[in-house]
This record gives structure tokens, sequence and C-alpha cells, in this order.
């Protein structure tokens, strides 16, 4: 086995299948799609070489700086939303339901079970105004606190947030098993030590069970963070980008020029930034990560 | 505990990709259902995709009709109106647009036609010897549309634009059809007073948003305005243009398109207006055929009345001026056009326009050889309004490219929940228009 392992063309004769795979599916389209960013036009009309004038357009297009500033501000409130309850159901479920939490876990866990698309339309449906009110106005309503009834999903700022918080909570569950799976390998005798030393609950968590799992934290923040940079399903059900543009994220934004207004080159110029927004943000992570867990 | 977890995490994993898998194929089921038969259109079924389902809009006649005519089998896919420009973009960069399909007039058409995709229906009509029947007026209007390229498309609607009013409510609080515009504000002032909602407007479709904007400009600066703007002799950033945003802007503040009109659809604003919920809506005469729905129209189809865009103080439209589309076209595959086609389009097209009218009350682009006599009142308004046409008006968005469309329609939203003035509105219009 050794043998065959040292040798180099039975490497090249294991890895080659993926790797031509890989190549097919990933860095050819990526590559395509960087050529493109260099043109102008659409498979319709065909294409002219414009050479960097896309990139140059783009910084004084207000829509694009527009959906990069929300696509940044909805992973952050997202990525911390789903990570920090996703945290601190996976404490809850140890320390507090113990051995009782496989119904709530898995009742938590359900919604990412569902279609993004049946996920927006429930929302749409609890935060809907006309023609009836669905329940979020009703409680309101019913609460008399009707200055407070409003079109969520008809304004921007309240439409924003609501797909966050559709967001946090599909996903939520998914983060707590993660966690989760890291909490139960902390060794008992452990816990039950700091515990004799007087920490309990919140400095429990603080200074004993947050550094035991913190590698898997820090992947579960990639996970999360490279989740939601590139968010699209949830955001089209919901809102398509509306109103207006409002809650137009990079990605929806890219779909729109290359789709919809029929600019290819543009779209794929938009997706060249949004790929590079991920690969910094992946590698500021995995650097910061690689230094503490040395 | 080690291993415990580890196969946790395993279970989770797996879970996961069957999750996402299944997930993913029930998403391509449900939009790719459809495609598959599609795909499969065998020699036996024409693939038409449109915006309605059999039983909505016109189609219900071109099922009957190839039912009873042919042997072929009518296979409908269905999309969002707002997706239909880009899906057929992309099935025409693909070469493999339908057979028949709903499009939009205007530019969108123009770009088909310029990459050579779609069927010279002037000259396939006449091939088949049923130009004639096609009604003049429409087919110029088409032309003018597709920018004096031709005729690309069959004008299974021809529309009238107004203001639908519902006259018990009208009568209930006093209010006579208004004739200029300060009247039609006052009378939503008083409805709006007594607590009926005033207007039903479909902001998430956007563009019947854009449509109200429109009408005030046509009467302000004529029918002509749009196509001036787009010529270059007219500045879209002009007093009467911001003049008409601030006027639909206003509209909203005053709570008089009730609330969450960016979360309304088209369905659900109609509805409100044949449930009594709202006095008035703005819409085309192809709102005819929901308003015969019996099951939907609950206030009755006599109780609903038509006025044109009331002409605003210091415009220059008049009352014989109309806002005037053929609505959405249908247009045919060259490459796919063959004998097959060609007797379906005869079977279908050759008395259309009778059949629209018998079986739906449907005003179309083709003639009409024998009135019928059970004709609905509002078909008949209708006709009679049509009579009294002596210009029209295009639509908003008919001369612009996608992007500027998009801009417009994403803007006009904002524009009513309060997030941009008119004249931003207008300026970042004129923008994208140099």
């Amino acid at each position: 086995m050794q043998r065959v392992l040292r040798d180099k063309r039975a490497i090249l004769l294991f890895i080659l299948p993926s790797l031509v795979i890989y190549f097919a599916a990933v860095l050819v389209p990526t590559v395509w799609s960087i050529g493109y960013s260099f043109f102008e036009g659409s498979p319709v009309r065909g294409f002219t070489f414009i050479g960097l004038n896309n990139y140059l357009d783009i910084f004084s297009d207000r829509q694009f700086l527009n959906s990069f500033w929300l696509s940044i501000k909805y992973a952050v409130f997202v990525t911390t939303g789903q990570v920090f309850l996703g945290l601190v159901l996976a404490i809850f479920y140890v320390l507090v339901l113990k051995r009782f939490s496989v119904l709530i876990r898995t009742l938590i866990f359900f919604p990412i079970v569902l279609p993004a698309v049946a996920v927006a339309q429930l929302f749409s449906k609890l935060f809907e105004i006309t023609p009836q009110l669905g329940l979020v106005n009703s409680i309101l309503s019913s609460l008399n606190l009707d200055m407070w009834v409003q079109a969520w999903l008809g304004s921007g700022d309240s439409a924003f947030w609501v797909i966050v918080i559709m967001d946090i909570w599909r996903s939520m569950g998914f983060y707590a098993v993660l966690l989760y799976a890291g909490l139960i390998d902390i060794p008992e005798d452990l816990l039950e030590a700091a515990r004799l030393d007087g920490a309990n609950g919140i400095k429990l968590s603080r200074f004993v069970i947050i550094p035991m799992i913190r590698p898997i934290l820090i992947s579960a923040i990639i996970f999360s963070l490279n989740g939601t940079l590139k968010v699209f399903e949830s955001v089209v059900a919901l809102t398509n980008g509306g109103p207006g543009t409002s809650t137009s994220m990079l990605t929806v934004y890219m779909y729109h020029s290359a789709f919809a207004y029929n600019e290819y080159g543009y779209g794929s110029t938009v997706a060249v930034f949004l790929l590079i927004l991920c690969l910094i943000v992946t590698l500021f992570i995995y650097k910061f990560s690689r230094k503490d867990v040395d | 505990m080690k291993k415990k977890a580890f196969q946790l995490m395993l279970a989770m994993i797996l879970s996961l990709l069957v999750v996402g898998c299944s997930s993913n194929s029930e998403n391509e089921e449900s939009t790719g259902g459809d495609e598959t038969a599609s795909g499969e259109t065998g020699e036996e079924s024409i693939h038409y995709l449109s915006t309605n389902n059999a039983s909505g809009g016109e189609v219900p006649v071109y099922v009957d009709q190839t039912e009873e005519k042919t042997d072929y089998e009518l296979d409908i896919e269905t999309v969002p109106q707002t997706d239909l420009v880009q899906k057929i973009q992309l099935l025409s960069a693909s070469n493999d647009l339908p057979e028949a399909f709903d499009f939009e007039s205007g530019k969108p058409l123009q770009e088909l036609i310029d990459a050579d995709a779609v069927l010279d229906v002037e000259k396939a009509f006449k091939e088949i010897g049923i130009y004639e029947n096609l009604n003049p007026g429409a087919v110029d209007l088409l032309k003018r549309l597709s920018g004096g390229k031709g005729l690309y498309a069959v004008p299974t609607e021809l529309n009238l634009e107004g203001f639908w009013f519902n006259k018990q409510i009208f009568e209930e609080h006093g209010i006579e059809v208004p004739t200029t515009w300060d009247e039609m504000l006052n009378a939503a002032e008083t409805l709006h007073e007594n607590g009926v909602q005033p207007f039903a407007v479909a902001g998430k479709e956007k563009w019947p948003i854009t449509r109200l904007i429109n009408a005030y400009v046509m009467r302000y600066y004529g029918v002509e305005a749009m196509e001036k703007v787009s010529r270059g002799e007219l500045d879209i950033t002009d007093e009467g243009f911001v003049e008409a945003a601030n006027q639909v802007k206003s509209m909203a503040d005053n709570g008089y398109f009730g609330k969450g009109a960016n979360t309304l659809d088209a369905d659900a604003a109609v509805d409100m207006f044949l449930q009594g919920q709202a006095a008035m809506y703005y819409m085309g005469t192809w709102a005819i055929a929901d308003f015969h729905n019996e099951d939907r129209n609950q206030i009755g189809v006599d109780n609903i009345g038509f006025f044109n865009v009331p002409t605003v103080e210091g415009g220059v439209g008049t009352l014989d001026e109309y806002n005037m589309n053929a609505g959405l076209i249908v247009a045919f595959s060259k490459d796919k056009y063959d004998d097959k086609m060609k007797e379906w389009i005869e079977a279908v097209f050759s008395d259309y326009g009778d059949r629209a009218m018998q079986d739906l009350g449907l005003i179309t682009g083709f003639n009409v050889n024998e009135m019928p006599e059970d004709i609905s009142p509002l078909t008949k308004l209708i006709s009679e309004e049509i009579d009294n046409v002596t210009n029209g008006a295009l639509w908003f968005e008919a001369n612009f490219d996608a992007r500027t469309k998009q801009i417009a329609e994403d803007n006009a939203q904002l524009l009513i929940s309060d997030s941009i003035d008119p004249e931003v509105y207008m300026s970042e219009l004129a923008k994208e228009i140099e």
C-alpha cells in the first residue's frame, strides 16, 4: 500500500477524476465569468470587448455600492444571530435540558429542512398587512398597538429585518446542533471541576465552555459568513430585492444585472467582487483561527 | 464520547446532504417540471409559454380552438410576468424558444427581432390568408412598438387603460365621475374620510404605480410625452414629470392606496376592488376577464364603471386620448415554425376576434365579424369608448431598455413608500436614459 501511494502516477490516477470534475464545474465557469466581466452585451445581442470599463463603472454605481453595503450588513447581523443563538441553544441543550433535549433539538433544527421558498411564503403571510392582517399585525392590533401595525415587507428597512429574522430562525437550529456536537465532547469532569470552583451559568460558559469549543465555533462562523454573503434564494423568494432595491444584496443585484437587465458582463463584474469579498473574509478568519489553534 | 460526537457529526452532515439534495430537486421540480414536459414536446403538442394558466386571460380560447380544430395538444407552461422577459431571453440565447410565447412588445421584442429569433407575423399571416382579420389600428400600435421593424407579434389583446370604479360606492358618497385630476383627488379624499379605501394599487407588481405616474404625464404633455423623452425632445426632469411623481407620492402618503400597497399583488388588488373594499382601480381593459368571473366579482358587473384618465390643470391632454396598449403579445419562434405551427396558427387565429369576444368578452386586435347579442355591459362600454379614441399613449416604460425599466419600477416602489423624493425619482431615470 505504502509503495502504491508513493508512486506519483498512482496519486495522479486517484485524484484525476475529482480534479477533472472540479476543473470543469468550478474553475472553468469562474474563469469564464471573470472573462465575461471585460465584455459588454448579452447572448442575444452579442458581446463586445470593453476592457476595464465595467470595473470603472461599478464604483460610481450607486446601486452596486448599496448592494455591497447591504450584503455586509446582512452577513454581520445574520452570522452573529445564527452563531450566537446557536451557541445559546447548544449550551441550553447541554446544561439545562441534558438528556431530554432530543425533541427540542429536532424541533429547532426542523426549519432548515424546509425549502427556502416555503419558509419565505410562511414569513410573507406572517408579516402580511393586506388584504388581511398577518399574524404579527393581528397580535399588534389586538394588543392595541395599532401604530406598530405596518407593511413590514412594504418598506425597505423593515423588510430587511424580516429577512434577517427569517434566516436566523431558519438556520440557528443547524448551528445549535453543530456546536452541540462540540459541547458534548467536553469531558464531564472538567465541567464538574469548574462547578466546584464556583463557576456557574454565564461564567461557566464564558471561561470553560467557549474556549473548549473554539475551533468548532470558528468553523461555524466561516460556514455562516460564507452562506450569508452569498444569500440568494430566501431574499428572492421573500422580497425579490424589493421594495425597489432596498433588500437587493450583491447576489440579487448580480442576478438582476445579468438576467433582467441582460448585461452579462456587468453581472459578471459584480460576481467577481462577490468572489473577492468572500475570499477576503474567509482568508481573514482562517488566519485568525490558525493563530488561535496554535 | 469522542466516537459518539463523531457519529453525530457524520449523521448531521449526511442528513444535511440529503436535505440539500432533496430541497434542490424539489426546487428543480417546481420550476423545471414544466420544462421536462416542454423538453419532450413531441410532434403532437405545441409548447406555449404563458403568463396565464389554462383558465387565465385569453388562454381558454387557445385551448378550445386547439382541441376543437386540431389533433395537437397545447402544452402550457406558466411563468410569472416579472420573470417573463428574462426567461425568454435565456431561452433565446440557448436557441430554444418555445413555439409560441407571451412577450412584452417594445424594447424586449425589438432585441429578439434583431437577433432574427421571432417569426415575421405579417408574412406568415398573409401566407396563411388571415392577415385581413387583424385590426389595422392594433397593427399600427404594434408596429410603433417594434420601432418600425414590422409586425412580429399577434395583438391578442387591444386595451384601453383607465380608472374602473365602483358605482355603488360613488353613489353612496355622492361622488360624480371625475373629469379633472383635482376632482378625482377630491373624490379620493371624501372616500378616505369616510373609511373607504379610494384606490386598489398592486404595488408589488411595480408597473401599476408607474402607470399612475404616466397617467398624469400623458395628460400634462400629451400622448407622445414618453416618446419625446426617448427622442430627446423632452427632459424627464422637467416640472411636469416631477409633478406627476409628486402627485402619485402624495396620493400614497395621504393613504389613498391603503396600507402596504407595495405588498399587494395583482390578484389581491383586483379582488380588493371586486369585493368592494376599494372604490377605484387603474387597470387596462384586460381586467374585464376578471370582472366577468362570477366567483371573484362580488360587486356585480353592472356595478362597475370606467372613466378615462382625468385632465390636469395646465396640461395639453384631452379626454379623447387614451392610454393604450396591446397587452402582452404572443410571438412565435422562427426556428420552430413549420407546417404544424402553420396549421395551429390558422386554427386558433382565423376567428380569434369572434371567439375571444363570445367566450370571454375580450376586445382584441382582431376584427369581430359578428357582434354577439348578449354582449356584456362592460364589453359594450369599452367598445363604445374605443370608438371615441382619437389618439393613444403608450405606457411609461414602453421605450425604456430593460435596466431603465427596472429602475423606473423599483424606484416607484420607493417613491410610494416614502424612501425617495419625486425629484430624485426623475433624476435617477434621467441618468439611465442618457
